[in-house]
């Protein structure tokens, strides 16, 4: 029996979920594989048996976690799809401002209206079994990943630096150009995709386990940055994990 | 008399999450909404601090589906604010991936999310079995129109290389005379796409309703230009909120707008309306093909109007390539901060309709304010006035008809709603 598969979204884009869709280009075989139960972008079906959940999008209102916890009570599995999902991702940047202010800045007087509170990945509030990182996800990783959740196999999400993926497709590294790059501290598994389009790394897969920071700092102080410009960048999708540094 | 009561929680395939509220008593109308149910985002308020370079990479954010348009209008309104001027070479790139954007969101919308509808499936997924050629080809169009985007801007959806003034990567000749080719087969399928939209059953429904979109004398716009209504309002970019007059409604996380009438229209069907003569030839065959003229005030046609868009695009962008095979690519670098700071607006047609995003940014080059203005927000009020004239159309028909129409009819203006949080729920209460 092929394993019943739901893809669901919270506070995102869903960018994460059309490179879903866009990896059936190349892997339309995936559909042989797994039944698809619940995609409400993409289906009208609507099956509430499932065994593996992908979430897409971070956690930013009470009243979405119930739902977010009915998904984990129904699902075998479940896969943070995302750096939103994974993260916290760009929704965190508001969690570095007075919320009151935010929300007034965008709703005015009628800010009370709109529900919202700080964003957090959604691992802050259920157990995650696994996560596919950035920002999109890469086509590739996510078919990995399937492979091995349907091998019964932990999902090859690599532990290394950016910066082994960059040297490895020869770019001139970004800061040697002047330029900021988070490389040197970002979880790869991207191919260097931004590096290799001429921008640096904003770090959107999250921190490798035991980011190596005085060799980071070695690197700001060798190219004449500043912490920061570096902060800047890194807050772009780090804010919740910063902020949660600094706890 | 009818009775009706019609409640749909999340409407699918489409962007993000909206409710249809449906309710009359004794065939008498008494609530008709489009509730707006997603997680407000907040970008523009978290925009503000941010070094002026991140804006694009954050907007594109917003928006899955089109990261690009995001990503144009963003940089608009920054090189406005800055003063800073474009290369040909870099509004020639800009263009191209742009048409990248359209045809990729363009051919989602027409096979995976309305051709279900009419073919009496729920999904794409079906399709596959019953319409095994129809699927493969919608799927090798999104790979050329990916492919496309990922030459210029590392990918489609976020892309890397679009920068504030110019680029950061440049595509190699070869890499787009590859592309030309492609985009020459592409015309079969074109053909093919044109000839599936003739079969598919559109339904009969017209609304007089005001269209709006960019409009350029010498191109059918996508990027700049002026703010045109089909009831022969101009403006200029800067005087966006004249149109737009944007309102909250307790009942949408996405604020409404209008211009004069209670509603207006943007979107593929607004862009044929008021565009109609700058198309090229080739789509203009396509509109004829599909019986589509201007003024055209069915909105289930924004569709149709989105496959002569598609035409239009595959055209448009084999003559850019051409163009810019012709004067080589090069690597140009990006101009620096000007050292002081300003407003602008940036406009752009991104595939759901015209969007604006406007910025203040600060002499040390950071944002101070922003704000956006998305095209599923103003189509809002639309779709309720083109829900309040249809229920009474079809009232006596059975009410789960009624609700397929009215997801259809949603549907065919191919929110996006993620992106209108600052919007999706079919209730029939």
């Amino acid at each position: 029996m092929k394993p019943k598969v739901a893809f669901f979204d919270f506070t995102s884009c869903e960018g994460c979920q059309l490179t879903v869709v866009d990896s059936l280009q190349t892997h339309v075989d995936l559909l042989d594989a797994v039944e698809i139960v619940q995609f409400r972008e993409a289906m009208t079906e609507k099956g509430e048996d499932y065994a593996v959940a992908f979430v897409e999008g971070s956690i930013s209102r009470q009243s979405d976690e119930a739902r977010l916890k009915q998904i984990r009570e129904q699902a075998a599995v479940l896969v943070a799809l995302g750096a939103c999902a994974h993260l916290g991702g760009v929704n965190a940047m508001k969690n570095a401002m007075p919320l009151d202010d935010v929300r007034r800045y965008v709703y005015g007087d009628k800010a009370e209206w709109y529900e919202t509170y700080a964003a957090r990945p959604i691992s802050a509030v259920v157990k995650v079994d696994a996560f596919i990182p950035g920002c999109p996800i890469e086509r590739e990783e996510f078919i990995e990943v399937v492979k091995a959740l349907l091998m019964g196999r932990k999902p090859p999400i690599p532990d290394w630096p950016m910066c082994v993926e960059c040297k490895r497709k020869e770019n001139v590294c970004l800061f040697h150009q002047g330029g900021y790059c988070l490389g040197p501290v970002t979880r790869a598994g991207c191919g260097a995709i931004c590096p290799t389009y001429g921008d640096g790394c904003e770090g959107c897969r999250g921190l490798i386990p035991d980011p190596n920071s005085n060799s980071m700092s070695d690197v700001l102080v060798k190219y004449g940055l500043t912490v920061d410009d570096m902060l800047a960048r890194w807050t772009m999708f780090g804010t919740y994990q910063q902020m949660e540094l600094q706890k | 008399m009818t009775n009706i009561n019609i409640e749909v929680h999340h409407i699918t395939r489409v962007e993000g999450h909206g409710n249809i509220v449906v309710n009359a008593k004794n065939g008498v109308l008494e609530e008709c909404r489009l509730d707006i149910v997603e997680t407000p985002r907040f970008f523009e308020a978290m925009l503000r601090g941010r070094p002026y370079t991140q804006s694009s990479h954050i907007t594109s954010r917003i928006c899955g589906i089109c990261a690009v348009g995001h990503a144009t209008a963003s940089l608009r309104a920054t090189e406005n604010a800055l003063g800073i001027e474009l290369s040909e070479q870099t509004a020639l790139l800009r263009k191209l991936i742009f048409h990248g954007e359209m045809l990729d969101s363009h051919v989602l919308h027409v096979y995976m999310l309305v051709a279900p509808d009419m073919l009496g499936v729920g999904s794409v997924i079906p399709l596959v079995k019953i319409a095994p050629d129809a699927v493969l080809r919608a799927l090798r169009i999104k790979k050329l129109a990916g492919d496309l985007c990922a030459a210029i801007g590392g990918r489609h959806t976020h892309p890397i290389a679009m920068a504030v003034g110019g680029f950061t990567h440049f595509p190699s000749v070869a890499e787009l005379k590859a592309l030309r080719g492609r985009l020459v087969d592409a015309r079969a399928d074109m053909a093919e796409t044109i000839k599936l939209a003739k079969t598919l059953p559109w339904p009969q429904f017209n609304r007089e309703t005001e269209y709006v979109a960019l409009r350029k004398e010498d191109e059918y716009a996508f990027i700049d230009g002026v703010i045109t209504t089909t009831d022969g309002g101009k403006y200029e970019l800067s005087d966006y909120r004249r149109v737009t007059n944007e309102r909250m409604m307790p009942h949408s996380s996405a604020k409404h707008c209008a211009h004069k009438r209670e509603s207006y229209m943007v979107g593929a069907l607004a862009r044929f309306n008021v565009n109609y003569d700058k198309l090229h030839p080739r789509a203009v065959a396509a509109a004829q093909e599909l019986g589509l003229k201007p003024i055209c005030t069915n909105p289930f046609l924004n569709t149709a109007a989105q496959v002569v868009e598609m035409v239009h695009s595959v055209e448009d962008a084999i003559g850019i390539i051409d163009e810019l095979v012709g004067r080589g690519v090069h690597s140009e670098p990006l101009p620096p901060f000007p050292g002081k700071g300003g407003e602008g607006v940036g406009s752009c047609e991104v595939p759901r309709g015209i969007l604006f995003h406007d910025y203040q940014i600060g002499d040390d080059g950071r944002v101070i304010g922003a704000n956006c203005i998305i095209p599923t927000g103003q189509n809002l009020a639309n779709v309720e006035a083109d829900m309040r004239k249809l229920v009474p159309e079809i009232i006596d028909r059975p009410q789960d008809e009624i609700r397929q129409m009215l997801e259809m009819l949603v549907r065919a203006y191919d929110p996006c709603i993620s992106c209108s949080v600052h919007f999706l729920d079919v209730k029939f209460v």
